[in-house]
């Protein structure tokens, strides 16, 4: 029973997590919601992946360098090959409408408001 | 000379850290030393990775967002120089507001020396999902080859 405990303890060992790549990102506010712009060289669009889980946004995307015909590195500033990055998205977000365009390694995300939370004109009806 | 040889081994991991700590203080001759135009610099741009196999060099530039015409690639004197410009996509305005704002913009330029057996008339240079992709090829004469052992 003992031991059975301590193998168990062993399995679920947490793993290092292994590393990956913080994109930089712009993010900016209008009117009609947020636009989200990462950097995300090297990653086919096949591959990205957009999660929305409750209010937790995910980017996650391998970074793929084409054939590796038995490449040497000799030097390198980038050291993982998967990006990935959170974000925490406040409760007037449409989450449903969410846009996404990836070109040139450029990832554009429109999170649009809730229509009850973009700011509109009340029309006042004159009764007939 | 070598205090991580001191550690205990065991952790692969950490042994990956040691390996790459090794290889950088090959690849930048020591601690405190490295090559004048290759000075690491955090958050650089474009983020370089350079490969080598038998018959080119390759040069990967992280370089997202970018015209592949507005980039320049030049090769002088054994100098591998690109250079361009990053404009920011879109201008904010009135009503809107900038919460981040880590996206590298404005004008860029890297320099690389090239191996002294490298080619400089065949480079090539690729531009996809973002990534500038160029190679270098090594000059015939200085490719691994076998030789014939006659008698």
């Amino acid at each position: 029973m003992n031991g059975e405990t301590n193998q168990n303890q062993v399995a679920q060992r947490p793993q290092r997590p292994e590393p990956t790549l913080l994109p930089p990102v712009d993010i900016v506010e209008d009117a009609g919601g947020i636009t989200l712009t990462a950097d995300l060289p090297g990653v086919d669009q096949s591959e990205l992946s957009i999660g929305i889980d409750g209010r937790t946004l995910t980017l996650e995307a391998p970074l793929r360098l084409g054939e590796a015909n038995s490449l040497v590195s000799v030097y390198a500033e980038v050291r993982a090959n998967r990006y990935q990055r959170s974000f925490e998205l406040s409760s007037e977000l449409d989450t449903t409408q969410v846009d996404a365009s990836l070109k040139d390694g450029v990832l554009t995300l429109r999170l649009p408001k809730l229509e009850q939370a973009k700011p509109r004109r009340i029309e006042v009806k004159v009764g007939s | 000379m070598y205090p991580s040889m001191l550690k205990p081994s065991g952790d692969l991991f950490a042994d990956f850290a040691q390996l790459q700590d090794r290889i950088d203080e090959l690849m930048t001759g020591g601690r405190g030393a490295s090559s004048i135009r290759a000075v690491a610099r955090a958050g650089a741009f474009p983020a370089l990775n350079v490969g080598t196999w038998a018959e080119a060099l390759e040069v990967y530039a992280f370089a997202p967002g970018i015209d592949p015409k507005s980039i320049d690639v030049s090769v002088e004197k054994g100098l591998l120089t690109l250079s361009g410009q990053r404009k920011s996509a879109q201008e904010a305005g009135k009503n809107s507001t900038v919460y981040a704002k880590e996206r590298f913009d404005g004008a860029f330029r890297r320099v690389i020396s090239l191996p002294e057996d490298s080619d400089p008339s065949r480079v090539e240079a690729s531009y996809r999902n973002g990534v500038l992709k160029v190679v270098v090829p090594r000059l015939e004469a200085a490719k691994p080859r076998q030789i014939q052992v006659n008698r």
